[in-house]
């Protein structure tokens, strides 16, 4: 009874002097912080990313709290809602970005790019990346070993076995950027997010000239500018022999596509418009006139245009309409211009 | 017999070419040189596509400090100047020249007979040496003249003539020492003169029996000059390494260099070009390259132009043997694997290794054991298991901790794995990424600092 | 030349001695031993072994094909050295579902739950050992009588002369090599596993560094402890009979020596065979068990992540 007694005894006085020294342990390195930011970290997704560019969502919502003009900070996983809320709970001025999405800039499938070596070290694009060209000709593109997919946190890349290359999941993406800055090769893009995911980019970063470009790649820029000629709104830029489209001020009108001759324009969510159509060339009524009206609605209606030729009569009701009518001029000055490879300009 | 302090393996020697004697590879008929074959930033080409050059011509001179003229190793026509498919398949500005006979730039003297006598001083001979465009021979391809330019406040106590040869099958640098040893030894004498120091040492491994007892025997002729037999262990032909094997003092981490510790080193046959350079006024437009591979039918030693396609000297090899799988530009331990075979030889190309059937694939890895065999082989005392596990997890700056940036991609690590782990191919990754976030910091310190003394400059006015 | 080229970072050579000729060349090395035991204990020893090499590789495979999946492992002679070494930890007369038992403790236990061959933070044939030890313990320590040492009546050395029924001297030096002692199969031997101990060090398996420090280690701590007791012959009779009676050479070779359970650098590996060397006779001397070279090693074990983390090899060029 009396062992008891003492063992009682022992370990209460333990717990109470435990208590103490834990009591002025916490005192003395107590770390204040604003409470506020507990409460912003709560708001934000918790993906812990890095897509914004801090280690993790609690140095966001650190710098969100602590910084006066918040308009430069963003998260891209929860995108303006999410900012919406946080600003409205710190009373500051959120940063509004338009949703975006990460684009892989590569169309060298097995069946376009032939495998010209074989790669027997580590299966990372980074190491392949360091060491050589990679598996194919073009020092440029998808290495195909899917250090992109390893680096996606929200399961929205995969490697396709077909092409051996990754898609992505658009409605996965939350376009964090850590594809894009996990590929070594540059390929992955994050391009504004069109509705319905519907895109048009340039499936190339090649910046080869146009013969090498085709020896190594069937589906490769070569760039040879027609696509530039084409857009009606400027969104096409020609830069080290590749072509590149701006995504905030292309408005979905695929007329580069067409134009095209190696078919390294891609197409997403859409139909493509009809090929030459023989329409009598009609006077480009609406046209590069007005680009202001006819390219908000151009991205709405689906595939509307390539059902059937144009009709002036739907032309006055959809501006749309106007675009098959306006290619057709466009597409006689291509033929004008020579042909393939570069053009004397660069 | 001496040797450096940790680590090391022995892998097959495979010496297969040791006995043949250095043949002359014909000249080929087109030439391509790549304005990049040093370490540093690229020459700059001075000829431009039409021009006629001479064998021995400079047609692209040094673009910096770290950099080295490159000369024409034939004469005929520069037909292009542009980019060209290197040996790793990518393109790099190369100078392409067609050959028209072969007239030398009249300077150059070609005959056989050995100069000892040299009355240049010091910054004369390293002038000499850079303007031949010499570098590493030995695969580092580091402009000799800045390894002799020694810094202010620093002083050289010893020259170290690398000839040890320590990496498989590559034979160039024995059979230099063994047919040119004259040459190498007055080739000392010039080096010894320009770092101004009155002992050098010639490292030979113990496998190369003959080059040693020829070496001593001729040294006896030149005062301060010691020829040192060394144990036979990978990778003592590492500068770090044989400067410990031989003046038993390590050289500190990057960024501390061997003249910290008062050695320079200097190749084998770089000496005897650096001889050809100062002594001939011959540039740096041919050397010896070894051709081997277990089935090489003919493997040998050919003194070839610098620009010479690599298949040429297969061709000279016996043509590609049946199921080659990789050839590589160098040795097996560190030679890099080429894609393009159309590819030249540069300076600092030492040999080309065929490997042929299963010699050319790696086996299948399987799980680290943690048998500790890569740290006992690393001979710079770091922890590949470790450091291959932090690069796959992305941990910088667990990996700068752990020093990282010493390794000097040998491969010792990942030729001991019992399981065949890529070891080396993520370490080498890692110190990429960890040399690349140093220089960022550097530059962002820089720029903070110049910002900062800015301002104070504006606060002063 | 038809094929496309092959490319791969350098190096370009492998070494020659793979993870399954490095475990094969660990139970060549148990084979004297394994002779010599079945030569004293007779063909039990055989039965037993054989027992818990089948049951290791068993569990070992159907672990793998049906709860953790990935590659298949037994054919690299892991899970055969598990159970030989499980094996050599067992009396003789042990029945046979004891030796499944403590295989299915080995393998899935100590080694298939922290993901097999190189994670194991704990030598699995001790884990096992321990395991049947604790579960099992009449069975564990009755050993049987081997003839020429009557004296002893199915007690090890160790637990005879913790009991002060004989002195360090009881056996003689001949025996304490040749191994006609009761005890467990693998451990009488001493000269046999000797035997073993230069070949692994001949095939590179292994370095001296730690087994000499454990025996170095226990050999120093019998001689201080005799100093205290009065001295005499005692001074190396003791040191002797610590360092070849009871699982000492078998713990020290082949056990403390796992690589999976053991420091990376050789300072680490020193300091690790110092503390099991400690451990080991701090136990036979004053602890509960006549033997603590199991227990020794398995608390050393759990040091190595730390012995990891802080001891660093000797950096080159770093004073």
């Amino acid at each position: 009874m009396e062992v008891l007694f003492y063992t009682i005894l022992t370990l209460c006085a333990l717990g109470v002097l435990a208590a103490v020294i834990l009591y002025f342990v916490a005192q003395k390195f107590r770390v204040e912080e604003d409470p506020r930011i507990d409460e912003v970290e709560k708001m934000l997704p918790g993906a812990n990313c890095g897509g914004c560019g801090f280690a993790g969502c609690h140095g966001m919502a650190d710098a969100l709290v602590k910084n006066d003009d918040i308009s430069s900070l963003f998260c891209p996983v929860g995108g303006g809602e999410c900012m919406k809320a946080v600003a409205k709970y710190l009373g500051k001025a959120a940063a509004e970005k338009e949703p975006q999405v990460a684009t892989v800039r590569c169309g060298g499938t097995c069946e376009k790019r032939p495998r010209t070596s074989q790669f027997d070290g580590t299966k990372s694009c980074a190491v392949a990346s360091a060491l050589y060209v990679g598996e194919t000709d073009c020092a440029f593109g998808c290495v195909g070993y899917g250090d992109c997919v390893d680096a996606c946190n929200f399961d929205a890349l995969h490697m396709n076995p077909e092409t051996g290359m990754p898609t992505v999941d658009p409605d996965k993406c939350v376009a964090c950027g850590a594809c894009v800055s996990a590929c070594p090769k540059h390929i992955i893009e994050l391009r504004k997010k069109f509705p319905k995911n519907r895109a048009v980019y340039v499936g190339c970063v090649s910046k080869d000239k146009g013969a090498v470009v085709m020896k190594a790649c069937k589906a490769g820029c070569i760039g040879c500018g027609k696509c530039v000629k084409t857009c009606p709104f400027g969104a096409i830029t020609l830069i080290d022999n590749v072509a590149w489209i701006d995504s905030s001020k292309c408005k979905l009108c695929r007329k580069c596509v067409n134009e095209c001759p190696t078919g390294a324009i891609k197409l997403v969510g859409m139909d493509p418009l009809p090929k030459t159509p023989k329409v009598a060339p009609a006077k480009p009524v609406v046209a590069a006139a007005k680009p202001a009206t006819a390219a908000p609605a151009a991205a709405k209606p689906a595939a509307a245009p390539a059902e059937k030729p144009a009709t002036s009569e739907e032309k006055s009701q959809t501006p749309v309409q106007a675009t098959p009518v306006q290619e057709t001029p466009a597409k006689e000055a291509s033929k004008a211009a020579p042909a393939v490879e570069k053009t004397e300009e660069k | 017999m001496r040797t450096f302090p940790i680590g090391g393996v022995h892998p097959s020697a495979n010496k297969l070419s040791a006995g043949k004697p250095i043949e002359v590879l014909p000249l080929p008929d087109v030439v391509n040189i790549p304005l990049g074959q040093h370490i540093g930033a690229p020459a700059v080409a001075k000829v431009a596509k039409g021009d006629k050059v001479l064998t021995g011509q400079l047609i692209a001179e040094a673009g910096g400090f770290m950099s080295a003229n490159i000369h024409s190793p034939i004469s005929g026509t520069v037909t292009a100047v542009g980019p060209q498919v290197n040996a790793q398949g990518l393109r790099q500005p190369m100078i392409t020249i067609k050959r028209e006979g072969d007239d030398w730039v009249e300077t150059i003297d070609r005959s056989e007979t050995l100069i000892k006598e040299c009355t240049l001083d010091s910054k004369q001979i390293i002038e000499k040496i850079k303007a031949a465009g010499i570098v590493g021979m030995g695969g580092a391809t580091f402009p000799t003249h800045v390894k002799l330019s020694i810094p202010p406040g620093k002083k050289a106590e010893i020259l170290i003539i690398n000839g040890v040869e320590c990496e498989p099958y590559l034979t160039s640098d024995h059979r230099t020492m063994l047919e040119r040893g004259e040459e190498l030894l007055v080739g000392v004498t010039i080096l010894m003169k320009a770092i101004n120091v009155t002992h050098a040492v010639i490292g030979i491994e113990n496998n190369k029996p003959d080059a040693i007892a020829h070496l001593q025997k001729l040294a006896t002729g030149y005062k301060g000059v010691e020829v040192m037999p060394l144990q036979v262990r990978y990778p003592q032909g590492g500068e770090k390494q044989l400067i410990a094997a031989v003046t038993g003092r390590q050289v500190p981490p990057p960024p501390a260099l061997p003249i910290d510790v008062g050695a320079v080193v200097c190749n084998a046959s770089t000496t005897v070009a650096v001889y050809e350079a100062v002594q001939k006024n011959k540039p740096l437009i041919e050397r010896v390259v070894t051709i081997t591979g277990k089935s090489v039918k003919n493997p040998r030693n050919l003194r070839t132009r610098m620009g010479t396609p690599i298949s040429m000297l297969l061709e000279a090899g016996g043509g590609i043997p049946e199921n080659t799988g990789k050839i590589i530009n160098g040795g097996p331990m560190m030679g890099r694997a080429m894609v393009n075979l159309e590819s030249p030889v540069t300076k600092g190309c030492s040999g080309i290794t065929v490997m042929s059937g299963k010699d050319a694939v790696r086996r299948e890895p399987s799980q680290c054991i943690k048998c500790a065999k890569c740290v006992a082989a690393c001979p710079m005392g770091l922890e590949p298991y470790l450091m291959a596990k932090l690069a796959q997890k992305h941990g910088w700056d667990s990996l700068e901790e752990n020093m990282i940036t010493s390794c000097i991609e040998c491969g010792c690590c990942q030729s001991s794995c019992p399981s065949y782990l890529p070891l080396l191919d993520w370490v080498r990754l890692g110190k990429q990424t960890v040399m690349g976030r140093i220089r960022a910091r550097a530059a962002a310190a820089k720029a903070k600092a110049e910002a900062a003394k800015a301002a104070e400059a504006e606060a002063k006015k | 030349m038809a094929n496309k080229l092959i490319v791969a970072p350098a190096p370009h050579v492998q070494s020659d001695r793979s993870t399954a000729l490095i475990m094969r060349d660990v139970v060549i090395a148990l084979i004297p031993a394994l002779a010599v035991s079945t030569y004293v204990f007779g063909v039990d020893v055989l039965f037993v072994t054989a027992v818990s090499v089948l049951a290791c590789v068993l569990f070992e495979y159907l672990i793998q094909k049906f709860l953790v999946g990935g590659a298949l492992t037994i054919n690299n002679w892991s899970a055969v050295v598990t159970g030989v070494l499980l094996a050599f930890n067992l009396p003789a007369s042990i029945p046979w579902w004891i030796v499944v038992i403590g295989a299915l403790v080995s393998i899935g236990i100590a080694k298939m739950t922290f993901g097999g061959i190189g994670k194991n933070p704990f030598n699995p044939a001790l884990v096992g050992r321990v395991f049947l030890l604790l579960a099992y313990p009449v069975q564990m320590t009755s050993f049987p009588t081997v003839e020429g040492c009557d004296a002893l009546s199915g007690a090890t050395m160790l637990a005879a002369v913790k009991q002060g029924a004989v002195g360090f001297d009881a056996l003689g030096i001949q025996n304490l090599l040749i191994g006609t002692m009761p005890g467990s199969m693998g451990e009488v031997a001493a000269l046999a596993l000797l035997l073993g101990f230069v070949y692994l060090l001949w095939r590179k398996v292994i370095t001296w560094h730690i087994p000499v420090t454990i025996l170095g280690t226990m050999a120093v701590f019998a001689f201080l402890v005799a100093l205290t007791r009065g001295g005499g012959a005692l001074l190396w009779q003791m040191p002797l009979f610590h360092v070849l009676a009871g699982g000492a050479l078998l713990g020290s070779i082949y056990m403390a020596t796992d690589y999976s359970s053991s420091p990376m650098t050789v300072k680490g590996g020193v300091i690790f065979a110092f503390g099991i060397g400690v451990i080991t006779m701090l136990i036979r001397l004053w602890g509960a068990y006549p033997e603590g070279m199991s227990f020794a090693i398995l608390i050393m074990n759990s040091v190595v992540p730390l012995i990891n983390k802080y001891v660093k090899p000797k950096r080159f060029g770093v004073k």
